[in-house]
């Protein structure tokens, strides 16, 4: 029976003001199991909990709050950072409350996401800040027991003295602990104590999530603030003249203006503003450079065949090696635009007062944004703040403060706070874009079919060095020369999930499969022989990737995927390097019917030490399906400086029946833990082109896959176990 | 302008909005409940699911002015301590990555289960295909399905 209740606008911006925003964190349900524990709210235990230092304060009822100070956008470093801090602290994880801490240079170092790199940045100092506190308390507790803190113990929060058969809870001695001098040297666990690292640790903000809480930059609403949408030029355009009366004449639009490039809508929600932006009439007009995904084609033609590349790196006597060779291999590939699509479109909220600015959102480089707006305003950084929600995906798009910039530039304009928003189409056809590569691959194979001689040349549209020069297989060829060369576009790019080998992998890997093939060699041995010479004599200077482990992960997922045991099964290899972390993957494809079927993906990773094996494996797993998804459906085609593809009906994502069964296995080679947000990624375009080689001998040089000539009757079924 | 009553989680909610705006911008901008997402708005991904008379809906797409007296179920009205059987296979599976999509997939899951309690996996995936997940959460979804027909 439905009762009558009338939710006022107001109420509801109370409730959404106070937990958007990433104050809301994950409200501990195994807390509630716990009949004798009053749960706090995290107000409650905010006000009384005592500092230990920028990552830890635990409060006298026992709550321990541990704050995340980077933005967490899908990687899990909410979840994994606090239980780095919490293993050396010794906590009980029930014990503990994660906080996203906003941004604070002074308190933390490198507070942003992206390059894999927050776990081996911050595991030292986060083991520190743990086994600094837990000193502390065990300090305060030897104090006030009379007895050596040599004899103390400690377990799940609770600091134990056996002789005097004294306990008491961290909570019991927060007060007293938080008050002490913090030594500058403290020492941390053997890994091999660990209770916390290495299990699986749930997401803390699963609650949060699974129950619709206002968790992200769009969730985020303050009463009298004002919508926004944003009217973007295509590349290489500028507005000519705009006619904005019937945009105007929408309910609920308060104004349209036209803002350097930009026309800008404001109104007072979101749905006249999507209503009125189609109906601007605005003419553009040439300035510079027009482009469409011809013109590209041709450039890349242009740039292959010019003398004028930047070279990269070069090892021996080339021209001597190719002169000299039984047998030359080339080929080239291509890789197009892609958008990042985050299913969070770009959005951001700013309020701009006389002499300071408040952000709120989702952004991976809180410190650009504050920069930035600093620079807009012309105030100093330090008179920004900047609130991080949780990032609805990111996949490298929020590196960039272009959304930011704009929310700030309408906030000051109008003397208003004001939630600017990016429709889908805005999203994706608002640039900052994967660039465009073509590369060209030589090799010069000796009558012994071993690789004497290596070339590439990647040409690129704003991609900067297409190529990363000191990794495999430099090092590993005597002869090599690797050159890049860019053609400076008006369409913008950024970094996307893995830039450059996102692509630069599936080419090369691709590559190295038709050479291997060429001489006759197994594609496993084959990388195997080259990589024990860069581990005997490597060859050149400075190598970017250590020869042994990647042998190792070639070696597992050559043993987990039975690599060229059964004949009925058509193997694809790949392997590679980046982010510090090694992947070695295989794809599995059965001919069922007459058709190719991919029915498996193995994967072996080399991280280092596995931190939260949930959290490992979903990044694992969702790099493959990211990286397999991309290549096979991924394109952004421009026509006269316009992406062609605007939503998702044309701009294809991968969907759940699009994706195999994924095996995960790890390596464990004892370092300490490296990132796993990316590297899971580059190596499976190659994995998937080389196994449908191996199974219908179609290469496919180009992606995405589904749109070339060699896949158009391929029927590829793809099937889960 | 339309002044609508809205059967929302069980409660009904006065609105004065433009008849052609979708419910999924009445729910979020005008009544508070952002758990319902946007993501393409064009009925392709899912984020923003809710349920209409118990089926599974693209909100982004609906009319408000079309919803009439019919039930709408969204994901702060799934469960009253967020119990419900497919949220706590979420939870179990720890399904999650952004979770952006995950409000939708959990209303489509769980308005599936309802009519197919004990789906193959055909099914569920049949089912499940409607929503987008860009971080590739889809082994995990299928497992929580799988696993919420159990609960």
């Amino acid at each position: 029976m439905a009762t009558l209740t009338k939710t006022t606008r107001r109420d509801f911006l109370k409730i959404a003001g106070t937990t958007a925003g990433g104050l809301f964190i994950g409200f501990n349900w195994l807390a509630c199991d716990s009949p004798k524990m009053e749960v706090l709210t995290d107000e409650q235990v905010l006000s009384q909990a005592k500092g230990f230092n920028a990552y830890l304060s635990i409060a006298p009822s026992g709550d321990i709050v541990i704050y995340s100070p980077n933005p967490e956008l899908g990687q899990n470093i909410k979840t994994s950072f606090p239980m780095v801090v919490a293993e050396e602290l010794d906590a009980d994880w029930k014990n503990v409350r994660v906080m996203q801490a906003n941004l604070d240079q002074e308190k933390y170092d490198r507070q942003l996401t992206g390059g894999s790199g927050a776990m081996p940045h911050s595991w030292e100092r986060l083991r520190k800040a743990g086994a600094t506190a837990r000193y502390l308390l065990v300090a305060a507790a030897a104090k006030e027991w009379g007895v050596p803190a040599s004899e103390i113990t400690t377990e799940a929060s609770m600091i134990y003295h056996k002789g005097s058969g004294k306990e008491a809870s961290y909570g019991d001695m927060a007060i007293a602990a938080s008050g002490l001098e913090a030594p500058e040297e403290v020492s941390l666990k053997n890994p091999k104590d660990f209770k916390i690292i290495g299990t699986p640790v749930k997401n803390v903000d699963n609650q949060a999530i699974f129950t619709g809480k206002p968790l992200y930059g769009l969730d985020f609403y303050r009463e009298g603030m004002k919508h926004a949408m944003i009217q973007r030029p295509p590349f290489g355009m500028k507005i000519k003249s705009v006619d904005d009366a019937a945009a105007k004449n929408v309910k609920g639009i308060s104004d349209v203006m036209v803002m350097e490039n930009n026309v800008v809508l404001i109104g007072d929600s979101t749905w006249p503003l999507m209503k009125a932006k189609k109906l601007l009439k605005i003419d553009y007009e040439a300035d510079g450079l027009v482009e469409s995904s011809s013109d590209h084609d041709r450039l890349f033609r242009e740039m292959l065949d010019s003398n004028k590349a930047e070279e990269r790196r070069r090892d021996g006597n080339v021209a001597m090696a190719f002169k000299n060779a039984a047998k030359v291999v080339t080929a080239e590939y291509q890789c197009p635009f892609l958008s990042h699509s985050p299913m969070e479109p770009m959005n951001f909220f700013a309020h701009v007062k006389e002499n300071s600015a408040e952000l709120i959102g989702p952004t991976q480089t809180p410190d650009r944004a504050a920069s930035a707006a600093a620079e807009i305003l012309g105030i100093p950084k330090e008179n920004i703040t900047v609130e991080i929600t949780r990032l609805g995906g990111g996949f490298g798009r929020r590196l960039r403060a272009d959304y930011v910039e704009e929310a700030v530039k309408v906030s000051k304009a109008i003397n208003a706070p004001v939630k600017v928003t990016w429709s889908r189409e805005d999203d994706i056809t608002g640039g900052a874009y994967r660039p465009a590569v073509r590369y060209r691959f030589e090799a010069a194979l000796d009558a012994d079919g071993n690789m004497i001689g290596y070339k590439l040349k990647g040409a690129g549209i704003n991609a900067g060095n297409s190529t990363r020069q000191n990794n495999f297989p430099s090092g590993a060829v005597d002869n090599v020369l690797i050159e890049s060369i860019d053609h400076n576009s008006p369409i913008t790019t950024n970094p996307w999930r893995a830039p450059i080998t996102n692509f630069l992998a599936y080419a090369e890997q691709s590559f190295l499969d038709e050479v291997a093939l060429e001489a006759n060699r197994d594609p496993v041995e084959f990388r195997l022989s080259l990589l024990e010479k860069a581990k005997a004599s490597p060859v050149g200077g400075e190598l970017g990737y250590d020869a042994d482990r990647m042998i190792g992960v070639i070696k597992t997922a050559a043993e987990k995927s039975n690599w060229g045991k059964n004949p009925n099964v058509s193997q694809g290899f790949s392997v590679y390097f980046s982010h510090r972390t090694y992947v070695a993957q295989v794809a599995d494809i059965e001919m069922e019917n007459g058709s190719p079927v991919l029915k498996k993906i193995t994967a072996a990773t080399d991280c280092g030490m596995v931190i939260n094996p949930t959290g490992a494996n979903h990044q694992v797993r969702g790099g493959i399906v990211d990286g397999m998804g991309h290549a096979m459906y991924g394109n952004l085609t421009f026509e006269n400086g316009l992406p062609t593809q605007k939503n998702f009906d044309k701009y294809r994502l991968i969907r759940m029946k699009e994706v195999p069964q994924i095996d995960v296995h790890y390596v464990d080679s004892g370092y300490d833990p490296t990132g796993l947000g990316e590297p899971a990624l580059p190596p499976t375009g190659g994995a998937v082109a080389n196994a449908i080689y191996k199974a219908t001998k179609r290469r496919l040089r180009r992606q995405p896959f589904i749109e070339q000539e060699e896949f158009f009757d391929l029927n590829l079924e793809i099937k889960r176990a | 302008m339309a002044t609508l009553n809205l059967k929302i989680n069980g409660s009904t909610h006065t609105v004065d909005v433009e008849e052609d705006t979708p419910l999924l911008w009445v729910l979020r901008d005008h009544l508070g409940l952002v758990g319902t997402k946007y993501s393409c708005g064009i009925a392709q991904c899912g984020a923003c699911t809710v349920h209409l008379n118990g089926e599974a809906i693209f909100s982004c797409s609906m009319p408000v002015s079309s919803v009439g007296s019919d039930e709408i179920t969204t994901i702060e009205g799934l469960s009253k301590d967020g119990d419900h059987p497919v949220q706590k296979a979420w939870d179990e599976i720890d399904v999650a990555q952004c979770g952006y999509c995950q409000a939708g997939q959990i209303m489509n899951a769980a308005a599936f289960l309802d009519k197919n309690p004990s789906p193959s996996m055909e099914e569920i995936e049949n089912a499940m295909n409607r929503n987008i997940c860009r971080c590739g959460t889809y082994h995990k979804i299928r497992e929580a399905v799988a696993k919420a027909a159990k609960i």
